[in-house]
């Protein structure tokens, strides 16, 4: 924004609209702008894609947990006390070399928030929203993911109460690593689908 | 037929909010929700109605543009604040950042015309429902 003059401040039409309703909710004792504040550094610090990264490890390193996971998501991840706070409910969906999941929301932006933390710019920008489910293979050659042709891709269309993690494929060579050291294995990209996990350096 | 906008980022991620205010209005949303005034579904509905119409950005960059439109929209619909309230109010806190020297904090008693931050008492509230 243009500053025509440097001894004042600014605010741009939108932190000034926050402002006024920060001011309204806070007078009606709907917000409390100091849990407003716990909320944006819980998003911005605290809950990210390492928390789905450690689901899926889990599900690698145990099979009863794994199991568990592909019956009733929400209970597994919850077990982890990693819950949501849309009352969303997850699924996971598990790769392998017949089927590649990938996660969309075509209506707006669901996201599996709790898992993942909050979507990156491409996953809630309309390019992304609209081709995903009409050419998958085209976005995830895009994303530099080229898949067998014999390879089917599933897509996944999150809504506001069914949120989606993709469980990507353990790679080789990692048979007795601890849950922790597969876990950074586990990017949130593979999570969404739009790659694989990290092949062990 | 023309090339279709490139679904994959160009370059690094960037961070999660851009600005300080993309964060609070989705901090105020998460606050809202807990406090039982609109379910998710609701929120999910206003927020698709938003990001749905002509003309949305396709890097997504305007996503939280859409997101403050329909925390706004539902607000109203709600009878928490209405249009006419955010506007005047948003306009006085312009004023008051305008009024305060660089590195200061921005008040909104600093506005220099508090009387017109408030519209009548009645416009955009809704009185008791029973």
């Amino acid at each position: 924004m243009s500053h025509d003059h440097d001894h004042d401040n600014e605010l741009d039409p939108f932190a000034a609209r926050v402002r006024a309703l920060e001011t309204i909710l806070t007078e009606k004792g709907l917000i409390d702008p100091a849990a407003i504040d716990v909320i944006v550094d819980t998003y911005e610090t605290k809950i990210g894609p390492r928390n789905g990264a450690r689901v899926v490890a889990k599900a690698w390193a145990d099979a009863g947990f794994a199991a568990w996971l592909k019956r009733d998501a929400t209970a597994a991840i919850e077990s982890l006390s990693y819950a949501g706070r849309q009352g969303e409910h997850m699924q996971a969906v598990f790769n392998s070399e017949e089927t590649h999941n990938l996660v969309v929301c075509t209506l707006c932006s669901c996201y599996p928030w709790s898992v993942l933390g909050l979507p990156p710019v491409w996953y809630k920008a309309p390019p992304y929203r609209s081709r995903a489910v009409i050419d998958p293979r085209g976005v995830l050659e895009e994303f530099g993911l080229a898949l067998p042709g014999t390879t089917k891709i599933r897509v996944w269309d999150s809504t506001a109460e069914l949120r989606y993690l993709v469980v990507p494929m353990r790679p080789g060579g990692t048979e007795g690593w601890s849950e922790e050291r597969l876990a950074d294995l586990v990017s949130r990209d593979a999570m969404i689908g739009t790659a694989l996990a990290r092949e062990p350096a | 037929m023309s090339r279709p906008e490139p679904a994959a980022p160009a370059g690094f991620d960037e961070p999660v909010f851009a600005e300080p205010w993309q964060a609070e209005a989705f901090a105020m949303t998460v606050a809202l929700h807990d406090k039982g005034l609109f379910s998710w579904g609701e929120w999910a509905e206003a927020l698709s109605a938003e990001v749905k119409k002509p003309g949305a950005a396709s890097d997504g960059q305007d996503y939280y543009e859409h997101w403050l439109a329909a925390l706004e929209k539902l607000l109203s619909t709600k009878g928490v604040a209405g249009k006419g309230d955010v506007d005047a109010l948003a306009a006085a806190w312009e004023r008051a950042a305008h009024a305060t020297p660089h590195g200061k904090p921005i008040l909104l008693e600093n506005d220099p015309r508090p009387a017109e931050g408030r519209v009548g008492p009645t416009e955009g509230r809704i009185g008791p429902t029973g």
